[in-house]
């Protein structure tokens, strides 16, 4: 039930992500075209790593918060079939979040901020830069305070009945993130503005890392979550069938929910300040996580199936072809499983422990992170768009063929932009460097994947400007769409009536709290016990 | 629960490749002792050059009186030094490493040498060179606007060829 001031305010927060999206794929490109060292003329590294460093803040921070709050509020409203809870915190939630992407904007342009999305302490960015981060984390507070808030105003109206899964999911992701977030908050407030204002001389990097690792695999989920409710509420119904089970995609997100806190070690196999005990422990909750995401491809296929052969699709593969594959969110559903399955493989490589070794920080990690992210999640995002833009803008999209065809040159983009740096890193080359230099007879089976990424960026850039350009010609000289479809977008059958724990999260936040003592609790508290030796601010 | 056969026969698949995945990790950690590097080991990093295991006179490969071979290196802006070591091959060898200023990580490309360096910790790590040849040392985190540039060179020779330098 969203009214036309929170269409708006929903297609405010849409275009704040995908004006980041434009400007971070702009970016993109030029990095593999200066990557590659075709162009000596682009040829600097002080302007590849201010570029890396804004593109990975757009894509990583800018484009999901603001999709992930627009596409939440919508949420909300159409499952819970109420109106956004006090729109004017709505706003000021909105506004800083904008206040904090211009102001680490400014360093970041400038070359200010070269210190990748990551941080990377003890090299010191510019103090608006880490004061934007976190007035964007604090905007997106507001979200999840607000989300919270629907889920418990609408669970009192309605007594023992089962939230609608959309929302559920929704209300998992906000607790999620308000988990995940803090772990960053930690870093930034306590160690970095204060180093970066000068009232502490140095930084430990060893916790710095610790703490970031704790927000940058639920981060992954709070990312995907949207993906996975596109997948469960929408895909079924647009292929014309419905969901395979309402129960075990509950269990999904609480399992998304709970295992993927407190697994960050994942990304400190390599570091010397951990120890071996709980990055094992770690890598275990790791393989865990798996189980949701397999669980999540299992129901979304068998939802598919049913719906091909309702279609009267046979055999064994048939309702396969049965499907509408010209429907946008169908398409890009099957499009992100295939990028799921390829993705999912190289994640399993990452997270088998001792094995890293062999693909740490090599373009490998960039490889996987583009398939899963720009594809398998932000090929989600566009069909979302598509899906919601008629009953937020009032008008149909202006061509039926324009989505198919973006949807799949994004997919090819990412197939041909993603396969090489795979290849690349079992071939040893290091992500992140601006320039191949080394006097090594290696690097010469590294050039033809270098020009074949160049490839896919330039795919990738056409299919991100015209799916820009859909959205904006389809707003403005789009067809007024008919009634009927505007408010078409709850699917939410709150019938069957589950388990309270699938209903709630109280258990739940107990047993993330006993889980993340358990594995970041004394891997923390080790910085205070031991003597340890802070750095200096850097330069870069 | 509501629970459909086909949904209960897919967690068993689900589960048991992830319980074989994990089942062998733990095996060959606990059994075969792999493991990725890790041990936490405090070091002032501003304060390397003053003396002790970093400092530039004892930098390099050593054999120590258990005829274990050691290779001590800085990482700094931008090199691991020395910059070129000669090792035996087929010789398990310990590598300990620390940073002079910024976060850097080391790779060998094709071998199983890695490691992030993080300043005030030192990274130790073992491993061995099964073939010969020339490695390049690849500095694989970025450091700053030299980060490219940022590398050192690993020979590794027969053991009858290999003479240590002390």
């Amino acid at each position: 039930m969203l009214d036309t001031a929170s269409k708006k305010f929903v297609l405010y927060h849409f275009w704040v992500a995908f004006a980041a999206f434009g400007l971070a794929s702009v970016l993109g490109f030029y990095q593999v075209l200066e990557r590659s060292g075709l162009l000596p003329l682009i040829e600097s590294s002080r302007v590849y790593f201010a570029s890396v460093s804004t593109h990975g803040v757009l894509m990583a921070f800018v484009l999901t918060t603001f999709f992930i709050m627009g596409f939440g509020y919508a949420t909300a409203c159409n499952a819970l079939r109420m109106p956004l809870w006090n729109p004017r915190l709505a706003w000021v939630g909105f506004w800083l979040a904008v206040a904090g992407t211009l102001l680490a904007a400014v360093p970041l342009l400038s070359g200010k901020a070269s210190v990748l999305y990551t941080f990377y302490p003890p090299i010191q960015a510019h103090t608006l830069f880490y004061i934007g981060a976190t007035l964007l984390v604090v905007g997106s507070w507001v979200w999840c305070f607000i989300m919270i808030r629907m889920y418990l105003d609408w669970k009192k109206q309605h007594p023992g009945a089962t939230v609608p899964l959309p929302m559920y999911a929704t209300t998992a992701n906000a607790i999620l993130w308000l988990w995940a977030s803090l772990g960053v908050a930690l870093e930034v407030l306590f160690q970095l503005i204060p180093w970066a204002l000068g009232w502490v001389d140095t930084v430990d990097p060893g916790l710095a890392r610790t703490l970031f690792s704790w927000t940058l695999h639920p981060i992954v989920y709070f990312w995907l979550i949207p993906a996975y409710i596109a997948l469960y509420s929408r895909v079924p119904q647009a292929a014309g069938g419905r969901l395979f089970s309402d129960e075990l995609a509950r269990v999904a997100f609480v399992m998304l929910l709970v295992l993927s806190l407190p697994i960050g070690f994942h990304h400190l196999y390599m570091d010397p300040e951990q120890g071996s005990g709980f990055k094992l422990a770690h890598a275990v909750g790791t393989f865990l996580v798996a189980l949701p995401t397999l669980l999540t491809g299992f129901t979304v296929t068998a939802s598919l199936e049913m719906a091909g052969r309702t279609r009267g699709g046979v055999g064994l593969m048939g309702w396969i072809g049965a499907l509408p594959w010209r429907n946008p969110v169908v398409l890009a559903a099957l499009l992100s499983l295939l990028m799921l399955i390829a993705g999912g493989f190289g994640g399993i490589v990452n997270a088998s422990y001792a094995m890293n070794t062999m693909v740490h920080n090599t373009a490998w990690v960039p490889g996987h992170f583009h398939l899963i992210f720009a594809g398998t999640t932000v090929i989600l995002y566009m069909a979302i768009a598509y899906d919601l833009w008629p009953g937020l803008t009032g008008r149909q999209l202006h061509s039926t063929s324009a989505p198919l065809l973006q949807l799949w040159t994004w997919f090819i983009g990412i197939i041909v932009l993603t396969s090489p740096w795979h290849v690349l890193g079992l071939l040893g080359q290091p992500r992140r460097i601006s320039s191949v230099t080394y006097n090594s007879l290696l690097t010469l089976a590294w050039t033809p994947y270098e020009l074949a990424m160049i490839v896919g960026g330039a795919i990738m850039l056409a299919s991100a400007l015209l799916f820009l350009h859909i959205l904006a010609k389809s707003q403005k000289k789009g067809v007024m769409a008919p009634a009927s479809t505007l408010d078409q977008t709850d699917s939410a059958e709150s019938g069957a009536p589950v388990h309270s724990l699938l209903n709630g999260f109280k258990v739940w936040n107990l047993v993330i709290l006993v889980l993340m003592l358990a594995n970041y609790g004394y891997p923390i508290l080790q910085f205070f016990l031991t003597r340890t030796y802070g750095s200096v601010a850097f330069g870069y | 629960m509501h629970i459909h056969t086909l949904e209960r026969n897919w967690l068993w698949v689900a589960g048991s490749v992830v319980a074989l995945l994990l089942g062998t990790i733990v095996y060959t950690a606990i059994a075969h002792n792999i493991h990725p590097p890790g041990q936490m080991e405090t070091i002032d990093s501003a304060s390397l050059h003053l003396g002790g295991e970093f400092a530039e006179d004892q930098l390099g490969v050593r054999v120590g009186a258990d005829g274990q071979i050691r290779v001590t290196l800085v990482a700094a802006r931008y090199g691991f030094f020395p910059r070129n070591i000669e090792l035996p091959s087929g010789t398990p060898i310990t590598f300990r490493i620390a940073s002079a200023d910024v976060l850097h990580g080391i790779h060998a490309p094709m071998t199983n040498l890695g490691t992030m360096i993080v300043p005030g910790y030192v990274s130790t790590v073992t491993t061995l060179f099964p073939k010969p040849g020339e490695y390049p040392l690849l500095c694989n985190e970025y450091c700053g606007l030299g980060h490219d540039h940022m590398w050192s060179k690993l020979t590794v020779v027969d053991p009858q060829n290999w003479h240590p330098d002390r």
